[in-house]
């Protein structure tokens, strides 16, 4: 499938955002196509000298991008390392993987193929749901490390699952799950036709012994559909008994046992009535939706283990001594506190700790959400997950493993995730309440025929417990919550908290985070002001030349790694940290950086004020200022049109954002924002959203950053980009994975459906349930219409929600696929914007 | 009467049989991966020759449009 952009990664070509470069050309199945970086280009040659072209015609989502550094996985080749993490198996050695960013079948294929390709490779068996592969290798033939780095070259990033028996323990479940659904959906089908034949005999007559056979066949069908399918449920209620809770299960495994035991009876007595189809019926549809859920929750489980991700497979560590310490790779979880750790320029750092030598700038976005880096020196603390973006530095580790910050966060988002939904919560309540109504109006049942005529007695009492068994009710939030999770799923929203449906449903106003949220958060020139006799194209030329070998985010804004230079040379070139760049270019000093780096003393002209915001970039050189540039994040491609979308449901929009009023107000009117707020702190959202709240409003946020935390926690819902940091994804309601807010709109329109869907079935239980009920207490419903009609009040309900999972096709997500008018790049001015005269 | 008495065991045992299989599908592993089989049949085997032709092609990253 094309994407526009980079034909691999989906970026767009040429970032650099001025004069239109050649980009990377790559030769794919005859056709030439465009790569963004060398790293893409040397993923699409793997893939065609693998013969694995046909990758590109069948995914569904654009591929991750291979990583820029080169990570030295031959330290997975300890032999005593080995023996922690793999074990021996007929197949080899064996080793279970996690793979970070294979997220559509054709990505796992392609894992899957090309680790088959490689000699000494015996077995591979890849799940996407779960994002793990187990591969048994020949270690006598092939080394782990080669394996790990042709998946890496890929674009993919493998992680040894180790010490975690989450695997095993996903697919332990998901096994014990089909089996027992196998056994209710086969018995099921089973007693139905048994029923079915009774029904038949019970309107043209059938001789009592064909009866009495029929019902001790469906009683030896039903009763290892009652015991084995219905187990989980008999487990869930006796544990919440234990702790003197009312869950779902307890009214369940009372209705089930009441029905199944009475039925029992009445076969042993031959009188009554027996209920094995209705038991069956509703095991087997408790247990579709119970699998329905586990698969909802495994795809949740992923993005937690992506947190875990973040941090590098391997560190360098240096042993004791003085200046020539010598560095040994070692895997990451080989780490101890106190071990001195050399993280190199452009490296991940691996744990915890304190800078013991040299200061360097850290990407901190995985906290913090904001590309732009900070400064760390000697004594710092720096946080694993975090990106050295600038010199080599050393540490000393504080914390490691599970005491990381890092750790922490990831441990917050599993037990949120565990967390059950508040509406199902509700429906509880509501059915235990129900129950216990029922119950005590069975007893006055029973009491007023056993006075009346006791003859009917059992049959009237059991009619009242079997007409209001709470299946429908707690089948009606149940099945509903888990369609409206497995649609949004498919749209490439996960659910992450038990609130998520319900507050989406809810909202009336939208609040947008600015960076990383309505912008793709990577720095890009937005315009190039020439102070000088130079002009932009020539000072751009220049700037290119010094920033090219530098590491920094904002030097990727002016340069691509390979085609940066366009003639221009610069030598002598010194990269002073939190400052800026310096050089010799055609034989005179240019500075480019910040401005006290850049230019001392003298200070921009006037007119420039209000247009310099935080991030600008000043250009000089020994005879005085050439030029500035304005730097922003250029918006999602998909912005606008999701703001408009969002519109057109009915909600109210709004922009909160730390960023300057300039670039806030540029993007504001991109999207066609009215109401935006530039310059606020975390604490100044927060009172924004509250206001709104008091103001009756109902907020969902949807953010990245770390800075965005507290607002995410205080708005009614919350969303998060899934690139955001790992506390921003911790406390947020729902996760946008893919990095798109092109499925935003249909979630909100989803999740609406969803609660008028919960409405018409409890709203259908509650019917049925109480016009039955009287009838059933006069005597007046004959058994077997009271075992159809609770069979049937179920399968309407279940029914009813699959309407979510059906309506509407998924789309496949393709970023960029409808052109958008890009008005922040400078070939396009924005006219928006005052073009002062130099 | 006789005929259902013989027919309702013979369909326990077939369903049995039914149920054994499936048990048996589950616990080799063949419900693990319900994403690739599904489409990759659509794929077709590249001859070693075009596999060839692929890799050469693409080494050469050079090559004009």
């Amino acid at each position: 499938m094309p994407f526009a952009g980079c034909f691999h990664c989906g970026e767009p070509l040429g970032q650099s955002g001025y004069a239109a470069r050649e980009p990377l050309r790559v030769r794919v199945q005859g056709t030439d196509v465009s790569v963004c970086c060398p790293g893409c280009r040397a993923a699409v040659q793997l893939i065609g000298e693998l013969g694995l072209d046909d990758f590109y015609r069948f995914r569904t989502v654009v591929s991750p991008k291979p990583a820029d550094t080169a990570c030295a996985w031959s330290a997975y080749d300890d032999p005593a390392l080995l023996q922690t993490f793999t074990r021996d198996g007929p197949q080899g050695r064996n080793v279970v993987l996690m793979i970070d960013g294979m997220t559509c079948a054709a990505c796992s294929w392609l894992v899957s193929r090309s680790l088959q390709h490689l000699a000494g490779v015996r077995h591979v068996s890849v799940n996407t749901a779960t994002g793990r592969a187990q591969i048994g290798w020949d270690s006598t033939t092939i080394k782990l490390s080669e394996l790990l780095g042709v998946i890496a070259s890929l674009g993919y990033k493998p992680q040894i699952a180790t010490a975690d028996n989450e695997a095993a323990r996903g697919q332990n479940e998901r096994r014990g799950l089909l089996k027992r659904l196998a056994v209710a959906g086969l018995g099921m089908m089973q007693v139905m036709m048994f029923a079915v034949a009774m029904y038949a005999g019970d309107m043209q007559g059938m001789e009592t012994d064909v009866r009495a056979y029929l019902r001790i066949v469906s009683l030896l069908v039903a009763t290892p559909v009652m015991l084995y399918g219905g187990w989980p449920y008999f487990a869930g209620a006796a544990r919440a008994l234990v702790k003197r809770t009312i869950t779902m299960d307890v009214p369940v495994t009372l209705g089930l046992m009441l029905a199944y035991s009475a039925s029992v009876f009445n076969t042993w007595r031959h009188a009554g009535e027996v209920y094995f189809d209705s038991v069956t019926m509703f095991i087997f549809f408790l247990t579709v939706a119970r699998y329905v859920e586990m698969v909802a929750r495994h795809q949740s489980t992923q993005v937690s283990d992506s947190l875990g991700r973040m941090l590098p497979a391997t560190a360098h560590r240096l042993s004791a001594g003085g200046p020539g310490a010598a560095v040994t790779d070692i895997v990451v979880s080989q780490i101890v506190v106190g071990d001195r750790l050399l993280v190199r320029s452009g490296e991940v750092v691996p744990a915890d700790g304190v800078l013991t030598k040299s200061s360097t700038e850290l990407d901190e976005s995985m906290l913090t959400g904001e590309s732009v880096p900070v400064e760390r020196s000697v004594g710092d603390r720096v946080t694993g997950g975090t990106i050295n973006v600038g010199a080599p530095v050393q540490m000393c580790v504080t914390a490691a493993g599970a005491g990381t910050v890092l750790a922490s966060i990831v441990a917050l988002l599993t037990r949120a995730q565990s967390e059950r939904p508040r509406i199902t919560r509700a429906g509880d309540r509501f059915s235990s309440r129900f129950l216990a109504r029922v119950l005590i109006g069975a007893v006055l049942v029973c009491a007023f025929w056993s006075i009346v005529e006791p003859g009917r007695a059992f049959d009237a009492t059991l009619a009242v417990l079997v007409v209001a068994c709470p299946c429908a009710f707690s089948l009606a939030t149940l099945v509903a919550v888990a369609s409206a999770n497995a649609a949004l799923a498919r749209r490439g929203v996960l659910v992450a908290s038990p609130d998520a449906i319900e507050g989406l449903a809810k909202a009336t106003r939208v609040v947008f985070d600015k960076t990383g949220t309505l912008t793709d958060g990577v720095v890009a020139i937005s315009r190039c002001n020439p102070l000088g006799a130079s002009s932009a194209a020539e000072c751009l030329q220049i700037a290119a030349a010094l920033e090219v070998g530098s590491e920094h985010p904002i030097a990727r804004a002016f340069t691509d790694p390979e085609v940066g230079r366009e003639g221009l040379q610069a030598h002598d070139v010194q990269v002073v940290v939190g400052g800026g760049v310096a050089g010799i270019v055609n034989d005179k000093r240019y500075k480019i950086g910040t401005r006290a780096f850049a230019n001392g003393a003298a200070s921009p002209p006037s007119a420039l004020a209000d247009e310099i915001d935080d991030a600008a970039v000043f250009l000089s050189s020994d005879d005085g200022d050439l030029a500035t540039f304005a730097l922003a994040d250029e918006p999602r491609p998909e912005s606008a049109r999701t703001v408009a979308a969002l519109r057109g449901q009915g909600l109210g929009i709004e922009i909160l954002s730390g960023d300057s009023i300039v670039a806030v107000r540029r993007l504001a009117r991109y999207c066609c924002i009215s109401t935006f707020a530039a310059r606020r702190s975390p604490a100044q959202k927060l009172e924004r959203v509250r206001s709104l709240t008091s103001q009756g409003e109902f907020v969902a946020m949807v953010g990245d950053g770390i800075n965005d935390a507290p607002v995410l926690g205080g708005a009614g819902v919350s969303i998060a980009m899934s690139r955001g940091s790992a506390l921003t994804l911790a406390s947020a309601d729902l996760i946008l994975i893919g990095d798109s807010l092109n499925a935003l709109p249909e979630a909100f329109s989803l999740a609406r459906r969803a609660t008028r869907v919960i409405r018409q079935n409890l709203v259908w239980a509650a019917g049925y349930n109480l016009t039955a009920m009287p009838l059933a207490a006069m005597g007046w419903v004959p058994p077997w219409a009271a075992a159809i009609g609770m069979s049937m009040s179920s399968i309407v309900v279940v029914l009813n929600s699959l309407r979510l999972i059906r309506s509407g096709l998924p789309r496949p997500a393709r970023p960029g696929a409808a052109p958008l008018p890009l008005s922040f790049s400078p070939a396009m001015p924005a006219p928006a914007l005052r073009n002062p005269a130099p | 009467m006789s005929l259902v008495s013989v027919l309702i065991p013979v369909t326990m045992l077939l369903v049995g049989f039914g149920l054994w299989a499936f048990f048996w599908a589950v616990r080799t592993g063949q419900f693990d991966d319900l994403d690739i089989p599904a489409w990759e049949i659509l794929v077709d085997e590249q001859s070693d020759a075009a596999a060839a032709d692929a890799a050469a092609a693409a080494a050469d990253p050079e090559n004009p449009a």
